[in-house]
């Protein structure tokens, strides 16, 4: 099966339907603003920083094992909001970059925070053991959970969630290239909201406590 | 015996006028946990005139690498680049989300408030090369996204207004 990167946002747009579609026209005549309304926070209505993607018929869940062994799917943390980030533990920059604003947004949520559980999925399970996962993520917050699986298991999340992810060989070694999106589920497991790397904590806490004020069943 | 010693304090003098130097602020390794292989260094760079970053080297690490980091439609790409070109003057920041110093298969644990020697190996406009020693501290993983803090509260408070 062909993976080539696909930008979601154009498909979250495509997802919303006629209606939402008529909307933003409107919308854009009324303020000017293109059609590229589509790729900015202001095109669905929500209040959201990151961009909407409520019904979506993608990334809708994960079936995995965290780094004590354990099965884990989506509908064990029901009830919680969850921040869902693919990446890998070798990485200089962006991972650690994402993983250090999720501290801080948990940091920003206060007792919230119990009712958050941050995400993080290897796309290189070769290097990252369980056991280098757990310390790694430990090493930013203690409820971080990360999760991993067979090439074949990582491949099936990462197509879910429409996450490009290619090893690159670099020296003797490989990085990995991949999508830098975070993903937010509500209390009831759907997916909501896509978060960028370029976004801030900030962002980041507002769309969680959003999320936090809704009803979970 | 004179005369050696004036041509060699001439030598000398030349030689450190045209010396292009490169000044390295806030340099800072991010720390990394106990089996972990890679990371990255961060620093800002401003060379006296042109030059070229071309190499680096650390005991810590078997393999030391120039990167760009670039994000294309929420993809991070990550590529050995072969050098960064330094213009005379202007800083040069090697930070998240652009440029860094790759290290890789690291020898040792990097924890937070270690310091890490670094060799620079740059190239002034002649092609010559000279190098920098210098000793990195390192930020704790998970201790931010910056120099370890301690170095810069004390670099703000010498700045007073």
């Amino acid at each position: 099966m062909p993976h080539s990167p696909i930008h979601p946002f154009a498909s979250a747009c495509a997802a919303r339907g006629p209606s939402r579609r008529r909307l933003l026209m409107a919308l854009a005549a009324a303020s000017s603003l293109s059609l590229m309304a589509c790729d900015g926070p202001i095109s669905s209505g929500s209040s959201f920083k990151g961009i909407d993607i409520t019904g979506a018929d993608y990334a809708r869940g994960f079936t995995l094992t965290d780094f004590h062994g354990q099965a884990r799917s989506l509908a064990d943390f029901r009830g919680k909001v969850v921040m869902l980030y693919f990446g890998f533990v070798q990485c200089p920059d962006v991972c650690p970059t994402a993983l250090t604003r999720a501290a801080a947004v948990m940091q920003q949520l206060g007792p919230l925070a119990t009712d958050v559980q941050v995400i993080f999925i290897t796309v290189d399970p070769e290097r990252d053991t369980p056991d280098l996962l757990r310390e790694y993520l430990a090493s930013f917050h203690p409820s971080f959970l990360a999760l991993t699986g067979s090439a074949d298991q990582i491949k099936a999340a990462a197509d879910e969630f429409r996450v490009y992810f290619k090893k690159v060989p670099t020296g003797s070694s490989y990085t990995m290239d991949h999508t830098a999106l975070s993903y937010l589920f509500d209390r009831q497991g759907r997916i909501r909201v896509v978060l960028r790397h370029e976004q801030t904590a900030d962002d980041y806490a507002a769309d969680i406590r959003q999320l936090l004020a809704m009803p979970s069943a | 015996m004179k005369k050696l010693i004036i041509t060699g304090l001439l030598a000398m003098t030349t030689a450190a006028w045209a010396q292009t130097t490169v000044k390295v602020e806030d340099a800072w390794v991010r720390g990394t946990v106990s089996t972990q292989k890679a990371t990255g260094a961060f620093m800002r760079l401003t060379p006296s005139a042109n030059a070229r970053l071309v190499e680096a080297q650390s005991p810590v690490a078997g393999v030391v690498e120039i990167h760009e980091m670039a994000m294309e439609k929420d993809v991070m790409k990550m590529r050995q680049i072969p050098g960064l070109d330094l213009a005379a003057g202007r800083t040069m920041e090697l930070k998240p989300g652009g440029y860094h110093v790759m290290l890789m298969d690291l020898k040792q644990q990097l924890k937070g408030g270690d310091t890490v020697p670094l060799t620079l190996v740059f190239e002034d406009d002649a092609k010559k090369r000279f190098t920098q020693e210098l000793k990195v501290p390192v930020t704790a993983l998970g201790g931010g996204n910056a120099p370890a803090p301690m170095k810069h509260d004390m670099g703000h408070g010498a700045h007073k207004h």
